[in-house]
């Protein structure tokens, strides 16, 4: 399924770009929390870089994303500036969304971030309409939506995997399988071995990957989405990955087996995809050129962040219609 | 003059009426599209018949007959709303968008805000409702109260076809979030018939009749009862104004603050159940602005705090009746 042989150095990297930035902004907030610069509920994707990285460079840049409450990966890998990023999780009035949004509702329509939901598996039937527009438009736009295994278990999911498939709609389901659904793994919650199992029901085409290998990520993508891109409907990604810091940032990981949270830190997604750039003849001091670059960008976002000012109160008025509300 | 020359102005019914929106809409902007069950033609165009001949006139791309998901409608019609289509998602029922209250509450109502104005939703859920056709407890609520109180939202419904038609396609062609709530019993019921083109603004209330003495403020059916009573209540030389709200949420204050200024005596009704309705909202709102001007308490009539019950002899004792807003407005003139 990979096509290893078709992702020349420029593709790799770009994945390698995203990914650590990723990496970056993430151990950033992690400090800038822990420290106590910034207070906010923070659902860390360390572990899952890899996986976002490869999912977004098979997009194009006005390809349609929805995601989840722990979608950083997500957006940076999608293209949202840095800074403006930054900003909206510090709730600051220069935010993508003038602080109005927060880290769990992020929108940046001008990187096809269209929903950043707060609820378990809601993404999925508001993608369903995404690739509805675009299906009508003819634009050629595909709709990706990311979720957790948990949202396999909501209703949504059930209904949206089938309204896709009945209407052939060009979007693609990536399940960015973690394991765990908040404190409670997959093999508790779920009557089935493997969550691809639930595709079939639904008819829909269905892959499953190891996420954190960015050649197969980057094939199973780039199948699904042009598969949609050409009219031949939805696909159901399974993407298997890990989380290095639980549920929220905070939690000890205490229902995590120590033996699988070491293996799974062991195959940590980020050195590996390093090392595999090497063996490829990339340099070091490519990587490293870029590594720095990255470093300045996650420095100057953050510092930008922490330095606005916070929105005008009178922003409460505005957006709740279009019309603002009288005072 | 015979009776056959008296001319009679052309007439329509509800059902009509709401037809007639979703045609002039999707006939002025090729971005409306619809969804819902059954609502094609080849399904019956939807179970009350409201979207008859659209799909022939417009194709099934859209006007869309969906599966029985009414989170992945509402869903859909969100995210096609986000791109920049105009939805019209039919709801069955209003017992049925309880399914969808995550996506209305959640997404719909908040994602305007919530992008910081980046993004809107365009998106109308039309949905019927209504006791006192044996529909039972599951069929039958007016849960108006619940979409009012989530910022975001507009709430509108009619108490005559004319209203219907240009309520709705206000509510289609207007850029927020809009639930329309259709009246189960009424759809064959007839009115003077709307004009082409008409549209009944969003937030404004209209005065159906007149008077000097009281304020009976509703919306939908009672509006009908209202005027009734207003009717009886001449004879004994008692003036009653009647407003219709039309618009729910957000409701028209302005309105409402003016007839009464000038009757000082008002009384709310609604079908919904009366705890923690609508009708506590518009009395609050008039006790907090006219308190010194009102001459009795504002009085509020509606249903029993009690689901809807399916016998007839308890459904109507559920229901407000006419005679209630009859008591009303005499408690609110003797006070």
């Amino acid at each position: 399924m990979s096509d290893v042989e078709t992702m020349n150095d420029e593709l790799l990297l770009d994945i390698y770009r995203r990914a650590n930035l990723v990496y970056q902004s993430d151990e950033k907030m992690r400090n800038l929390i822990l420290s106590g610069s910034l207070q906010i509920l923070y659902y860390s994707p360390r572990g899952q870089e890899i996986l976002a990285a490869a999912l977004m460079a098979a997009l194009n840049a006005d390809d349609y994303l929805v995601t989840t409450y722990r979608g950083i990966h997500d957006q940076l890998a999608k293209g949202i500036p840095s800074s403006d990023l930054w900003a909206e999780f510090a709730g600051k009035g220069n935010g993508t969304c003038k602080g109005k949004g927060g880290p769990m509702h992020i929108t940046h329509p001008e990187t096809g971030v269209m929903v950043t939901t707060g609820i378990v598996g809601s993404g999925m039937p508001i993608a369903n309409g995404l690739a509805l527009s675009s299906q009508l438009e003819g634009d050629g736009k595909v709709t990706v939506v990311c979720f957790g295994d948990a949202a396999s278990n909501i209703g949504a999911f059930h209904e949206s995997l089938n309204m896709a498939q009945i209407w052939k709609l060009p979007v693609v389901f990536v399940c960015q399988n973690n394991l765990y659904g908040e404190h409670t793994p997959v093999a508790l919650s779920t009557g089935c071995d493997e969550l691809i199992d639930r595709a079939p029901g639904y008819g829909i085409r269905a892959v499953q990957v190891n996420g954190n290998d960015a050649f197969a990520m980057y094939g199973a993508a780039k199948a699904a989405v042009d598969h949609a891109r050409a009219g031949n409907g939805p696909t159901f990604i399974e993407a298997k990955t890990f989380r290095f810091f639980g549920h929220l940032l905070g939690d000890d990981s205490h229902y995590i087996p120590a033996e699988e949270m070491a293996a799974a830190k062991a195959a940590d997604p980020i050195p590996a995809y390093r090392a595999a750039l090497l063996d490829r003849q990339i340099t070091e001091a490519t990587l490293d050129a870029i590594d720095a670059q990255i470093a300045e960008e996650v420095e100057a976002a953050s510092a930008h962040a922490l330095a606005s000012d916070y929105p005008d109160p009178a922003e409460l008025r505005r957006d709740v219609f279009e019309k603002e509300i009288a005072a | 003059m015979s009776e056959q020359a008296v001319k009679q102005p052309p007439a329509m019914t509800f059902g009509q009426a709401i037809n007639m929106a979703m045609d002039e809409a999707m006939a002025l902007d090729r971005r409306v599209i619809m969804m819902g069950e059954d609502i094609a033609d080849d399904q019956g165009g939807g179970v009350f018949g409201a979207t008859k001949g659209l799909s022939a006139k417009y194709g099934v791309d859209r006007v869309r007959t969906t599966p029985i998901s009414e989170q992945a409608i509402v869903g859909a019609a969100v995210g096609a709303a986000l791109a920049g289509y105009r939805p019209v998602a039919e709801i069955m029922l209003m017992n049925f968008v309880t399914v969808a209250m995550d996506q209305i509450v959640n997404h719909a109502a908040k994602l305007r805000f919530m992008s910081g104005g980046q993004t809107s939703v365009p998106l109308t859920i039309r949905t019927a409702t209504g006791a006192g056709v044996g529909f039972g407890g599951q069929h039958s609520d007016m849960l108006e109260a619940w979409f009012a109180h989530v910022p975001g939202l507009k709430v509108a419904t009619a108490s005559n076809p004319a209203d219907a038609k240009g309520l709705l396609l206000s509510c289609i062609l207007d850029n927020d979030p809009c639930i329309f709530i259709e009246n189960s019993a009424s759809y064959g019921v007839s009115g003077p018939a709307a004009e082409p083109g008409a549209r009944v603004p969003l937030g404004k209330a209209a005065v159906a009749r007149e008077g000097e003495d009281v304020t009976v403020i509703g919306y939908g059916p009672p509006i009908a009862h209202a005027l009734a009573v207003a009717e009886e209540m001449q004879a004994d030389g008692i003036s009653v104004e009647v407003l219709d709200l039309r618009t729910i949420a957000p409701f028209d204050v302005e309105g409402v603050l003016a007839s009464v200024r000038k009757t000082r005596r008002a009384v709310v009704v609604h079908e919904a159940v009366r705890a923690f309705g609508v009708g506590a909202e518009v009395s609050s709102v008039i006790h907090e602005n006219l308190f010194d001007d009102l001459k009795a308490p504002v009085q509020r009539v509606g249903s029993a705090f009690a689901p809807v019950p399916f016998s007839p002899v308890l459904e109507q004792a559920f229901l407000y009746q006419r005679q209630d807003i009859a008591d009303a407005v005499l408690k609110a003139v003797k006070h």
